[in-house]
């Protein structure tokens, strides 16, 4: 048994064994399941990336016009109200915010809303019936995913803007007679925009770590559930394949931020 | 401090606060500016309260955490009535069976009344501030029959002390490696950086989840809280270090640091006297908004059962019982610890906010 496994090698040449094995692409067999580990996971691993992208695009698309709203309309009633809001949604943990959701969603519609499909379309062929009704069950993990990096995400616009707005140019456009909308629209927000760019890749982290608990909660097939129950049963090959993927997708998702920005940001120059 | 607030207020009693600004210290500027954000304020006080309810948990909360009732499980928060004879009292309980579910259900026996009372003696002799001798469980009990009132205050020591525990060690940690990394530079830097880089490329919950589950399943609940502690920290050292470098990096070329280099300053001396103290607003700053991140952790651990274990108990622990949505629908009172998880980590945001606009107080 020892022999099989190799367990009579040093660290080093056990890790290495398994570290080059993985480059080439076999990641070792899962103990629990007994089959491939990369069987088990692609699908799982695209569903994870659906979920992040998805949170992601939500994350953006609300905070910014909040933060924005936020900024120009500073310590009115509804400025405090939002802040506050903000405040609450970044203290709120996610798997609680997916456990409160759930119960509502049983008092309300009386189905448990479990899993990313209905039971009828588990396990069919892919059909655009069955992507339907993914994108029906997609929207309450997209949001319980990227409700803290919104809120976050709401006040760097807010402060971002804020800072803008009390620059010289935004003066000059505002004396030149232009419009609230033109100043705020096209002057400021261009330019209170470009730090959100970077700020890409430091949310990536907290959504996919979100994705993962939340999954846990809601039973999704992302990668959370299936990793953590590889670490309860000690399934190492499976949960070192599953923490290197996650990082991997972190590493490539903040090299995309950092391209992004080198985009729109033309001052942005690497040697 | 107590000198501070008059000072404050006699200033503030001639009609221009910043009159003597110019005389005031660095900390009084900064506690000045502090107490003028009353969410800051309010915040710092109700943190202060939870931990003082922690820390004297054996005396405030009415039962002690692990008293197990198994007659009386799953009981319904119980509701506080008044009346002039009783004082505050409880109504008793009726248990019925269920005929379905075969679980006993609990409801007002109208007839019975516990009252409330304070400095209550308990069998062992223990003082508690309120108690009573019938069975009151103000907001219910779990699936063994504990009160839940006082699971959460005992509850609090481990998730609130575990934070401030927790971030003492990234302060620690990320001000000796930020400061080694600013000051000296060179490949020192360099190395230090790179390794700060690679840690913030994991993310963070699988990480803690797996070093969570490598934790041996011998340990004694002292070790597995310090274990998680130190887990925690782990990660969180990284952002603590890279703003200390900044700052470093911004005072190592300033002159008085020159004057002290050029009268013989060891660098001991250079770093102790000159350059941390200019870093401990920012440090303390970011301290305080670490917290929250840390609690918030302990509790994601110990709900998915990788965290703190049994008979130990925190917050993320009394939730993991909250896990199932069917348990939920039948027995909603398990999710109260929600609450004060909510609460603190709000608190501690806003209190972290109103620190970082009070540690620059020579802005605006």
């Amino acid at each position: 048994m020892r022999e099989r496994y190799g367990l009579n090698d040093p660290l080093w040449k056990r890790y290495f064994i398994w570290i080059s094995g993985f480059v080439r692409g076999n990641f070792g067999e899962s103990f629990e399941y007994k089959r491939e580990v990369d069987e088990l996971i692609w699908d799982r691993i695209a569903f994870t990336l659906v979920i992040s992208v998805g949170s992601l695009i939500f994350t953006y698309v609300v905070a910014i016009p909040l933060g924005i709203y936020s900024a120009t309309h500073q310590y009115k009633w509804s400025d405090h109200f939002l802040t506050f809001l903000s405040f609450v949604g970044m203290s709120i943990p996610a798997f609680l915010l997916a456990l409160s959701l759930m119960v509502f969603a049983f008092d309300i519609f009386g189905v448990p809303l479990f899993g990313l499909f209905s039971s009828y379309y588990e396990g069919a062929p892919w059909t655009w019936g069955k992507l339907g009704d993914l994108f029906k069950h997609l929207w309450i993990p997209v949001i319980v995913v990227g409700i803290n990096g919104t809120a976050s995400l709401m006040r760097i616009m807010r402060g971002n803007l804020l800072d803008v707005l009390g620059q010289p140019f935004v003066q000059t456009a505002r004396a030149k007679g232009l419009k609230e909308i033109v100043v705020v629209g096209k002057h400021a927000v261009r330019i209170a925009i470009n730090p959100l760019i970077s700020i890409l890749g430091m949310s990536l982290p907290g959504i996919l770590s979100g994705s993962a608990i939340v999954s846990i909660v809601l039973g999704l097939p992302t990668v959370g559930p299936i990793l953590l129950r590889s670490l309860l049963n000690e399934d190492i090959y499976l949960a070192g394949t599953l923490i290197m993927m996650l990082s991997l997708l972190l590493v490539i998702g903040n090299l995309l931020a950092d391209i992004a920005l080198a985009w729109v940001d033309p001052r942005i120059r690497y040697e | 401090m107590k000198l501070t607030i008059e000072t404050t207020e006699d200033i503030e009693g001639t009609g221009d606060p910043w009159a003597d600004g110019g005389q005031l210290s660095y900390r009084q500027l900064i506690w000045r500016r502090f107490r003028k954000n009353r969410m800051g304020v309010i915040a710092g006080a109700l943190l202060l309260l939870f931990y003082i309810l922690a820390s004297g948990a054996d005396f405030f909360a009415p039962y002690h955490y692990n008293e197990i009732n198994m007659r009386l499980r799953h009981v319904p928060p119980q509701r506080l009535h008044f009346s002039l004879e009783d004082g505050f009292y409880v109504h008793g309980l009726k248990s019925v069976r269920n005929p379905e579910s075969l679980e006993l259900e609990f409801t007002k026996d109208m007839e019975q009344r516990h009252p409330v009372e304070f400095f209550f003696k308990d069998t062992d002799g223990k003082r508690h501030l309120f108690s009573s001798a019938g069975p009151m469980f103000l907001l219910g009990t779990d699936r063994m029959g504990r009160d839940l009132l006082s699971r959460i205050m005992y509850g609090a020591r481990v998730s609130m002390t575990l934070g401030l525990v927790g971030v003492f060690l990234s302060i620690v940690l990320g001000s000796i490696l930020g400061t080694v990394s600013g000051y000296w530079g060179g490949w020192v830097d360099n190395l230090i950086q790179r390794i700060i880089e690679v840690l913030s490329a994991f993310p963070d919950i699988p990480l803690w989840m797996a070093l969570g589950a490598a934790l041996p399943p011998g340990w004694s609940s002292i070790q597995i809280y310090f274990g998680i502690t130190i887990i925690l920290s782990i990660i969180r050292w990284g952002g603590l270090a890279r703003q200390v470098r900044g700052k470093v990096l911004a005072y190592r070329e300033s002159d008085f640091v020159m004057a002290a280099r050029a009268a013989g300053a060891g660098h001991w001396h250079i770093i102790t006297k000159h350059l941390l103290p200019g870093c401990y607003s920012h440090i303390i700053v970011i301290a305080t908004l670490a917290i929250p991140g840390m609690i918030l952790g302990e509790t994601a651990l110990s709900f998915l059962g990788l965290g703190i274990r049994p008979p130990m108990t925190s917050w993320g622990v009394l939730l993991e019982e909250a896990q199932r949505v069917t348990v939920l629908l039948h027995y909603p009172w398990l999710i109260f610890p929600a609450v004060p998880v909510l609460v603190v980590v709000i608190a501690f945001n806003f209190l972290g906010d109103a620190l970082r606009d009070a540690a620059d107080p020579y802005s605006d």
